[in-house]
């Protein structure tokens, strides 16, 4: 194990019954780092985020994150991490305001961050619509707004940028950095060009690791052949 | 309490905006009454065949509800967003409850007077609510812990029922043997004690079963 690493994994594997999603993924990713995760459909990208942000419990190995082992000690950690999944995570029956102000309520933030947030990610005018009337790009930054209610330490991010034009990627950008992040990408490019460190599954299993500035998109793309 | 209040206030908030549940519960409970006015082809009931017509109803209609409290949460992904929170999941628990308890009690506002106009003989007596309070409780703590168990299966609205019926099994023996003496013509004696008191002890155990389970439950 590392010290003052944020993410500590030793052989993680996480199944599905008899699927193995995740195949003893080991690595260590420092405070203030970034690491994107690469991977064909079904590799286990989202599963890895998942066991990290305490949604799924890994079957086998070791998974310390903020310094607290899991599943044991996840309670510790939860209010630390933001997630932001596939799904937005957000009520569609609500407005975007209602729905950031519940959040806010569960993780002990003031109303004046949902305030901050919505006017940062130019979301005021929409606020007061329900989730359900709003474009997925909208609600794509809505989600973003949701995931860093609380400030967290470590960011998960499946995907961050899905569903938004450069615009909308632009603006949620400075949002995203300045933090530990782990974020699944499958844009070779894009994703190199925003990791410290380059993790490709596939069919759950490592296929690379190493430093971003020692990964060429060529690659990441065989990650895909 | 707040993060408590938070919780109560989005599930009334989402069930207004949609109305999934409760204007469902309550036309299923005038529907079967009506039924029940013509298919036992008789004008009124009382006694222990009243006791049963209306405890029986209620409880299917209850039903309906048990199965729609938890799909918001699991269809639109809430779930997760609320599992992520630094909060006591007992809470999530004990919100969805009163939530439970609440439709319940609109429910019975709508059926009681149904049912009085359409099947009842004797008119409604007060000691009735206190019965079917300690009903709502039962059905609420157990309707709960069975939605949100059901509700990760595929077929969740078969199995919420067939989880949640017979464990709701002596809450509508102790509830309609309790309401019998309540709904019979020319008896003024009280709900029988020994039916309250089991429909009292029923809701504790519970209720102590579902804070023990719920958590683990929640896990994957």
């Amino acid at each position: 194990m590392t010290d003052g690493a944020i993410i500590e994994l030793e052989g993680l594997t996480r199944a599905y019954g008899e699927r193995v999603a995740l195949a003893d993924v080991t690595l260590a990713l420092p405070p203030g780092r970034t690491l994107v995760v690469f991977g064909p459909n079904g590799a286990g990208k989202s599963t890895l985020l998942r066991v990290l942000a305490t949604l799924l419990r890994p079957s086998d190995g070791v998974a310390r994150v903020l310094g607290r082992e899991l599943p044991g000690e996840a309670w510790a950690v939860r209010g630390r991490i933001g997630f932001l999944g596939h799904e937005p995570l957000l009520y569609r029956e609500l407005t975007g305001r209602e729905n950031l102000r519940f959040q806010a309520r569960l993780f002990g933030v003031g109303e004046e961050r949902v305030a901050e947030l919505l006017e940062r990610l130019q979301l005021e005018r929409r606020a007061d619509e329900p989730v359900r009337n709003l474009s997925r790009g909208t609600v794509q930054r809505m989600a973003v707004a949701r995931a860093i209610l609380h400030d967290p330490e470590l960011l998960l991010l499946d995907e961050p940028r899905a569903n938004l034009d450069p615009a909308a990627s632009a603006l949620i950008g400075p949002l995203l950095t300045g933090r530990t992040r782990v974020i699944t990408s499958h844009d070779p490019a894009g994703g190199l060009a925003e990791a410290d460190l380059a993790l490709g599954l596939r069919g759950g299993r490592t296929e690379l690791l190493a430093p971003a500035a020692d990964v060429s998109v060529a690659d990441i793309g065989a990650l895909y052949r | 309490m707040s993060v408590l209040g938070a919780l109560l206030r989005k599930e009334l908030r989402i069930e207004l905006r949609t109305l999934e549940a409760v204007p469902g519960m309550s036309l299923f409970a005038v529907t079967t009454f009506i039924v029940f006015h013509f298919g036992l082809d008789r004008p009124t009931v009382q006694g222990d065949l009243a006791a049963g017509v209306l405890v029986v109803t209620l409880l299917f209609a209850a039903m309906l509800g048990i199965n729609r409290l938890w799909v918001a949460d699991e269809e639109q992904g809430g779930f997760d967003a609320v599992l992520l929170a630094p909060i006591d999941r007992t809470s999530l628990f004990v919100a969805k409850a009163l939530a439970m308890l609440v439709y319940l009690v609109v429910l019975e506002v709508v059926a009681l007077p149904a049912f009085a106009f359409l099947l009842l003989e004797p008119p409604i007596r007060a000691e009735l609510l206190l019965v079917l309070a300690l009903a709502d409780f039962g059905i609420a703590v157990i309707g709960t812990l069975i939605g949100a168990l059901a509700v990760k299966t595929r077929a969740r609205d078969l199995i919420g029922p067939l989880l949640a019926l017979p464990l709701l099994v002596p809450v509508v023996i102790a509830a309609a043997q309790a309401s019998q003496p309540l709904l019979s013509s020319g008896r003024h004696g009280g709900a029988e004690a020994k039916y309250l008191l089991l429909l009292g002890l029923y809701d504790l155990v519970f209720a102590l079963i579902a804070y023990a389970v719920f958590d683990p439950l929640l896990e994957d």
